[in-house]
C-alpha cells in the first residue's frame, strides 16, 4: 500500500500543491493528466528524485519520505526507456541483481526467465541503440521488474511508441500487472491507456489532483469542468467483446449489444461521438448497424446545441441542433430511435 | 560537378588563408630538417632529457588535472549553485591571460615564502627551478581543457538514466562511475590528451617558474639564443613529432570512438 499525505514541493516555475493519494496493494493506478500537470514530478517525488518540502510518504507502512532513491525499492521506467548505452539487454536487465550481489548463477537463471516472460530472450546480447521502440520498452520493463520493486513507477512508458506496438504492450502490460501481482503507478495523458489499464485513475491538474475514482466515476461523473474537458467523451459504455463474423465485434453490455469494425475480444469500454449518433422519430431503414429504441430522460439546453440523454438500456448522448430539437418536438419521456455505424463505434 | 555559388568561393578563399597559414610553416619546419641532424640529436642526452621532462612533468598534471576536475565538471554539468558563473569564469581564466602572467602569478604564491610555497617547502616541496614548479605552471595553464571537455560529457549524459540506476539500488557515487563516467569517457579522454599536449607545449609560465630542469621548449629556447636558428630546428621537429602524435591521437579518438547512441 502506498500512501501519500500532503505532499508538496515548489520548484520555483512549477509546484506539486498539497497531493494526497492512497494507493491499494496490487493496484493498477493511473494518474492521467495535460502535458504540464506535474504527473512526471509526482512520480519522480515518490520514487525519491527529488526531496519533498513537506508531506510523507508510506509504502507498506514505513515512511519512505527520507529514504533514499537507492532503498526505496521502486521500479522506474521512463517514457524514452533510459537504458543504459553501453550495456547489452541481458547486462541492462542484470543490473539491478547485481547492484544486491546476487550470485552470478542466480542472475542468469532470473535474467533468462524475465527475458522469457517478456518474449526478448532473443535479444540478450544486443545493444539498445539496435532495439525498436518496443523491445526497448521490454528491456526496460523487465530491468525494473526483475528487483521485484514495491510499486512500479511508469511515466509515459507508451506514448513513445507506434500506435500498434502501442495496443500490443498495453494488452502485455495488463497481464504483467496479473503475473506479478505488482502495484502500478502510470502517469500519462492518454485516456484509451488509462481506461484499458487502470483499476483507479486519479486526474491530475496544475500540481493538484482533482479527481480519484475508478474509470467509470471519473468518465461517467467528472467532478469539475475540467475533468469533463479532459476526458472528453460523452458515450462511455462498458461490455465483453467477441468476435461477431469477420471484420464485425459484438459488444455485451448485459443490456444491449454494440457492433463495432474493430477487432477486440475481452473485457472492454466503448465509445461512441454524439456527433456520430443519429435521432429519428420513427424507425427507418439505414445501413447502420447498431440501432436502438429509447427514451429521453434528460435535456440541457447550451445554446445553439442541445444535448439529449437517452435512455437505451445504457444512457446515450446525443447532440441535436436547436433547429432539429424544436422541429421533432421532443420533451422528456418521447420514444425516439438512436441510429450509428459499426465504424463510429470505438472499443478498447 | 555541383556549381559552387559565389559566397561559397569566397569564403573557400578566405578560409584557405588561415589553413594554409598554419599548414605551411609546420610542413616547411618539418622538411626544412635534415635526418641525420634530428637523429644525432635524438642521441643528444640533453634533448632526450628534456623531451622526457617535459612528457611526464605533463603527464603528471594531467593525472592531478583529472583528479580534481572531473569531480569538478559533474558539478557544473549537473548543478545549479549560487556563483556557479564565478566558479567557470575562474577556471577559464588561464586561457584569457598572458602565459608568462601565469608564470608571475605562480612565482608569487609558490616561492618558499609564498602562501603555497612556505607550508609546502616544510614538507620538502620547492617549486623554484624545480619539477613541482614545472607540474604546477603546467597544471594551472593546461586545466581547463579537462574541464571543459568533461563537462560537456557529463552533459550529455541524461540525468534521468543516473536515477534509473539509483532506483535499481546503485549508490550515487556507484552510479557516477559505472553509468555516467564510461558514457562521458570519451569526452574525458579527449580533454586530457589536449591538456597534456598544451602543458608539454608550456613555455611562458615555466621560463619564469622553473627555467631549470630543462624542459624542451626552454631547450628550444636556450638553443636559438645561444646558437641560432639552425640548432634549435631539429629540437623543435622533435617536440613538435610528440604533440602532432599526440594531437592524432585525439582527432581519431574523437572519429573512431564507439558512440553508444548512434549507429
Amino acid at each position: 500500500m502506498i500512501k501519500i499525505e500532503n505532499l508538496c514541493r515548489d520548484w520555483n516555475e512549477f509546484q506539486i500543491d498539497h497531493v494526497n493519494l492512497d494507493i491499494k496493494t496490487g493496484e493498477y493506478f493511473v494518474i492521467l493528466g495535460p502535458s504540464g500537470s506535474g504527473k512526471t514530478l509526482l512520480l519522480e517525488l515518490i520514487a525519491g528524485i527529488w526531496q519533498v518540502d513537506s508531506g510523507d510518504i508510506y509504502m507498506d507502512g514505513e515512511n519512505v519520505t527520507w529514504t533514499p532513491l537507492e532503498k526505496r525499492g521502486v521500479g522506474f521506467v521512463y517514457q524514452n526507456y533510459m537504458l543504459f548505452p553501453h550495456k547489452t539487454v541481458f547486462e541492462n536487465i542484470a543490473f539491478g541483481l547485481n547492484m544486491r550481489k546476487v550470485d552470478k548463477k542466480e542472475v542468469k537463471e532470473r535474467v533468462d526467465n524475465m527475458m522469457k516472460l517478456l518474449s526478448i530472450d532473443h535479444l540478450a546480447h544486443r545493444l539498445p541503440r539496435t532495439l525498436s521502440g518496443g523491445e526497448q520498452q521490454r528491456t526496460a520493463l523487465a530491468r525494473a521488474l526483475i528487483i521485484n520493486p514495491r510499486v512500479l513507477l511508469m511515466d509515459e512508458p507508451l506514448s513513445a511508441l507506434d500506435r500498434k506496438t502501442r495496443d500490443g504492450l498495453t494488452h502485455e502490460m495488463k497481464e504483467l500487472h496479473q503475473k506479478f501481482n505488482i502495484t502500478m503507478i502510470h502517469v500519462t495523458h492518454n485516456f484509451d491507456e488509462a481506461l484499458s489499464l487502470a483499476d483507479r485513475i486519479a486526474i491530475m491538474k496544475e500540481g493538484k489532483i482533482s479527481q480519484v475514482g475508478d474509470t467509470t466515476e471519473i468518465f461517467r461523473h467528472p467532478k469539475d469542468k475540467f475533468v469533463a474537458d479532459f476526458v472528453g467523451v460523452e458515450n462511455i459504455i462498458k461490455g465483453v467483446a467477441s468476435k461477431y463474423r469477420e471484420k464485425l465485434t459484438v459488444i455485451d453490455t448485459e443490456n444491449i449489444s454494440i457492433y463495432t469494425t474493430e477487432q477486440i475480444v475481452g473485457p472492454v469500454h466503448v465509445t461512441v461521438r454524439p456527433e456520430d449518433i443519429i435521432l429519428s422519430n420513427k424507425k427507418v431503414e439505414t445501413s447502420a448497424r447498431n440501432v436502438f429504441e429509447g427514451k429521453i430522460t434528460e435535456i440541457s439546453d447550451n445554446g445553439a446545441i442541445i444535448k439529449l440523454t437517452i435512455d437505451v438500456g445504457e444512457p446515450i448522448i446525443v447532440f441535436l441542433t436547436r433547429q432539429s430539437f424544436i422541429d421533432m418536438e421532443l420533451n422528456i419521456g418521447s420514444h425516439v430511435w438512436t441510429y450509428f455505424k459499426a465504424t463510429a463505434v470505438h472499443a478498447f | 560537378m555541383r556549381k559552387l555559388d559565389y559566397t561559397t568561393i569566397f569564403f573557400i578563399l578566405m578560409g584557405s588563408f588561415l589553413f594554409f597559414f598554419v599548414l605551411i610553416p609546420i610542413v616547411n619546419l618539418i622538411v626544412s630538417a635534415n635526418p641525420e641532424v634530428l637523429l644525432s640529436n635524438l642521441q643528444d642526452q640533453e634533448v632526450v632529457s628534456a623531451l622526457f621532462l617535459s612528457i611526464y612533468c605533463a603527464l603528471a598534471a594531467t593525472i592531478i588535472a583529472l583528479l580534481c576536475g572531473v569531480p569538478l565538471a559533474y558539478l557544473l554539468a549537473r548543478d545549479d549553485f549560487w556563483g556557479k558563473g564565478f566558479v567557470e569564469s575562474v577556471i577559464d581564466v588561464p586561457l584569457v591571460i598572458p602565459h608568462t602572467v601565469t608564470g608571475i602569478i605562480l612565482l608569487l604564491v609558490f616561492n618558499p615564502g609564498g602562501i603555497f610555497g612556505a607550508p609546502l617547502s616544510h614538507i620538502g616541496l620547492t617549486f623554484n627551478d624545480a619539477i613541482p614548479g614545472i607540474i604546477v605552471a603546467m597544471l594551472f595553464a593546461s586545466s581547463p581543457f579537462v574541464v571543459n571537455s568533461s563537462r560537456e560529457g557529463f552533459e550529455s549524459v541524461d540525468p534521468r538514466m543516473e536515477k534509473v540506476a539509483r532506483t535499481l539500488g546503485s549508490g550515487s557515487l556507484k552510479t557516477f562511475f559505472i553509468i555516467t563516467l564510461p558514457l562521458a569517457l570519451r569526452n574525458v579522454v579527449v580533454g586530457s590528451i589536449m591538456c597534456w599536449a598544451r602543458a608539454i607545449s608550456e613555455f611562458g609560465a615555466i621560463v619564469i617558474l622553473a627555467y631549470y630542469p630543462t624542459t624542451a621548449p626552454i631547450l628550444i629556447y636556450r638553443r636559438f639564443v645561444d646558437f641560432g636558428l639552425t640548432e634549435s630546428i631539429p629540437v623543435a621537429v622533435l617536440l613538435i613529432s610528440v604533440c602532432l602524435i599526440l594531437f592524432l591521437i585525439v582527432r581519431l579518438l574523437i572519429s573512431g570512438w564507439k558512440t553508444y547512441d548512434k549507429d
